[in-house]
């Protein structure tokens, strides 16, 4: 790079740090995956060949009673004739309090999902640029440069980007194993923080996601409890990205930290803050829909006139308002879509249990976190990524590998299954199913190397590299980044 | 406004960061009584007839009869109408940080006729409003303790926009109404030299053109000398071009895009153009704001920061679909011009009938009033003082040329297109009787400009955008 590198020098020189950085996490070699689907896209009648995208966790399956809905409610739009009335004051309005009904209802919202007479305050509900600009914009209102945030691993990759780059505030893991279940311990926070007192890092908060992505599980009480209790007596935030809460389709019920701090006077409120958006449990991360909710006034406050950067549009927050508002569609929208998410998990962990693999029981999110490690030629990272590669081109599903996710444990991948139609899904379901009979013919190391099947799935990881660099698949970020031109 | 110093409070302080306590978003200020007073008392023609007419907020509200009729006739524009619920779906789940290709082909468009330039659809990138974009610009190219340098008056808001969570500083390049507030070599000199003397990196130029407050473009010289100027200094030229289309007299609009277009000498990779459709069109509320530059890496680093502040999809699809309309588009750009040139002749006629003088302008959806003679004495607290008088004696809400910055005391910023004709005919009564009462206390308006120059950040928030009253909101 001779010359070239004296332009990328000058052009490096006349940018920003931050814009010459990698903080935006798209350079890695998780980039196969999303070319390879890009290119050679599934479709079950023009490309029943393709890549079948299971890397995106989307909801896709309720927008049937989405669309029924809207039909039926042309006051909703600012658009129709029935709504234009409200065009001029809509299009107008630039207030960052937002609309009141849009407050409202989304409070409402929330309320419903978690049940268990939980109630939120509009007065609380502060909007952010999707759950992206949300979650940046509470760390930037919590923390400084450099200070840190302890995450519990493994973790949504994006988090990587949304609470580091622009802010300079760096990401701690809190390690979370297989060995039970990946629950977030006590012992574990309590290593996490003093590895930061160690190293001179000022640790500002914990943030934690639940349900999980990509675990899918949520946190009973007992855990939450514990965490409450350890950023209490740490002093440090608690910040909950609940984005999936309306995801949960069977038991045991999710409890939300609202429910927890509702019944606990000794907790700090001013240390408590939600995130939430309508991305996932409505199906509409186009509409960019974040929420920020604190119990901290000052927090509200600020991040109120921070939201300035990233409001929701008015035409938008009209439609939500009126959408969530509607109590009936509202209960019926939030049971069918359980139900249909309970479906899709029966039956992906039923074929992939008929096979022989396993999935992490779980009961929420748009995904299912499948145990691949017995397929591993060994327990690395390396590894990993090979199995990975081979899923990707040979079987054409693109799923997303542990490791990007900071997972501490290679062998895990996330597979999503909402994004799709049942059709789709039994094409995947049958080509997994015959990437796995293939390798038992096998027996002999094959192009993987897999030598046997080992039935004991108690592998000494000691062994393994923890994964703690900074990898992230472009396909599981939000919003998407294909490498190629938008397509539509 | 100083907090207690409790226990509780410095506690507090700690907890959070330094950007969520310091006063970087800049809504402490003494300007919070224009606002307070509209609120308390807002004027309306029937039910309340002697209340505080707003006049300190810079919204287009002239061409909504156009829109609605469009509405009306085009229900595929909306993902909510039966011609446009079949794309309810693909538009929800559409989150690609790149955007809607008819949206960016649709805005690229409409940025062209109205400048009468091309402009590439690959190189639009999405903001959360103008606010959004200018900030993401900034992150951009500026690190935190580099400089902007920026033309005063300009928009307050700008310093919290360019500088509240980047750490970019501004340093004003200061205007004179001597020459009428031009952009002068001289002055961009003089602030360049300032900041290399104080050892701050200045890494580029903020302009806005059409300007806010003064509603005046820049002719081609200016934007020549300003373009040899960055070049030769290598630094960046970021132009926010949000007025663009409210310019409704001649001479035309000369847009950054012309000269660069025209121009080979020019490193093209240090232009850039903010805009948005929040005044243009009269669309705030849907945030649709927009970066476009000419560097490929900023286009390509900006996209992937725009994922904290993408267009609503849904918001795209109606603005693609209404912008994309040919016919529609010239004729709104068309009638959107005549009524602000209207607005503009009745408000600066009536003000010169009573011996108040505004800046000569020709875009923008305000006036930049002259009241110089009106003070006591050319200081910022006389300026401040005549300003209490107008909130709460003749009740208009009008800017303050010291939010703007302003070197020169005695100027105000005041909006009309934010108005019906009925409370425009009542604002400007109300002016001429205070004019006429109020006897000018010098005649000799070649002040001597020993007043004290506009340093510190006063902002009023009536004049940022998104609005912040202090109040719960009320709709």
């Amino acid at each position: 790079m001779g010359s070239a590198s004296n332009d990328q020098q000058h052009k490096n020189f006349l940018l920003s740090k931050i814009a010459t950085n990698h903080g935006h996490g798209e350079d890695s070699p998780y980039f196969d995956g999303w070319k390879a689907y890009d290119k050679n896209p599934f479709h079950p009648t023009n490309n029943p060949g393709g890549v079948i995208q299971m890397g995106l966790a989307e909801n896709q399956l309720c927008f049937d009673l989405i669309e029924d809905w809207i039909r039926r409610n042309p006051q909703a739009s600012i658009c129709t004739t029935e709504g234009v009335k409200e065009f001029k004051d809509t299009a107008i309005f630039q207030d960052y309090h937002g609309l009141p009904a849009f407050r409202q209802a989304v409070a409402k919202f929330m309320g419903k999902v978690r049940g268990c007479g939980v109630t939120f305050d509009p007065n609380r509900i502060v909007m952010g640029g999707g759950s992206t600009g949300a979650s940046e914009l509470i760390t930037f209102c919590l923390a400084d440069p450099g200070d840190a945030f302890l995450v519990p691993s493994p973790y949504y990759p994006a988090f990587d980007r949304d609470l580091k780059w622009r802010t300079g505030v760096q990401l701690f893991p809190v390690i979370c194993e297989s060995s039970n279940d990946f629950k977030i311990t006590k012992a574990a926070l309590e290593v996490a923080y003093q590895k930061a007192q160690e190293a001179n890092i000022n640790v500002k908060g914990l943030m934690v996601t639940n349900p999980s992505n990509p675990l899918g599980t949520i946190l009973d009480r007992e855990t939450l409890q514990s965490i409450v209790s350890f950023i209490n007596e740490k002093r440090i935030h608690l910040v909950c990205d609940e984005i999936y809460a309306a995801t949960v389709f069977s038991n045991p019920k999710f409890i939300s930290i609202a429910e927890i701090i509702e019944g606990d006077d000794t907790c700090n409120r001013d240390l408590v803050h939600f995130v939430y958006s309508l991305s996932k449990d409505m199906g509409f991360p186009g509409f960019r829909v974040g929420i920020v909710y604190s119990y901290n006034d000052e927090v509200v406050n600020c991040a109120r006139k921070m939201s300035s950067f990233g409001l929701v549009s008015t035409q938008t927050q009209h439609l939500i308002a009126s959408m969530l508002s509607d109590d009936e569609f509202v209960e019926r929208f939030i049971d069918e879509s359980a139900n249909r998410l309970a479906t899709r998990y029966k039956v992906i962990t039923r074929e992939l249990g008929k096979v022989g693999i396993e999935c992490l029981k779980s009961n929420g999110g748009l995904f299912c976190w499948m145990d691949l490690r017995k397929l591993l030629k060994e327990p690395t990272a390396e590894a990993e990524m090979e199995l990975w590669r081979v899923i990707v081109h040979d079987v054409k599903l693109n799923v997303s590998p542990g490791s990007s996710f900071h997972c501490s444990e290679p062998g895990w991948f996330r597979v999503c299954f909402a994004n799709m139609d049942d059709e789709t899904m039994e094409a995947a379901l049958k080509r997994i199913l015959n990437f796995v009979g293939k390798l038992r013919e096998a027996e002999v190391p094959s192009g993987i190397g897999i030598k046997s099947f080992k039935s004991n799935l108690r592998l000494s990881l000691s062994s393994s590299r923890r994964i703690e660099e900074t990898i992230m698949s472009p396909c599981i970020l939000s919003p998407r980044s294909p490498l190629v031109k938008a397509k539509t």
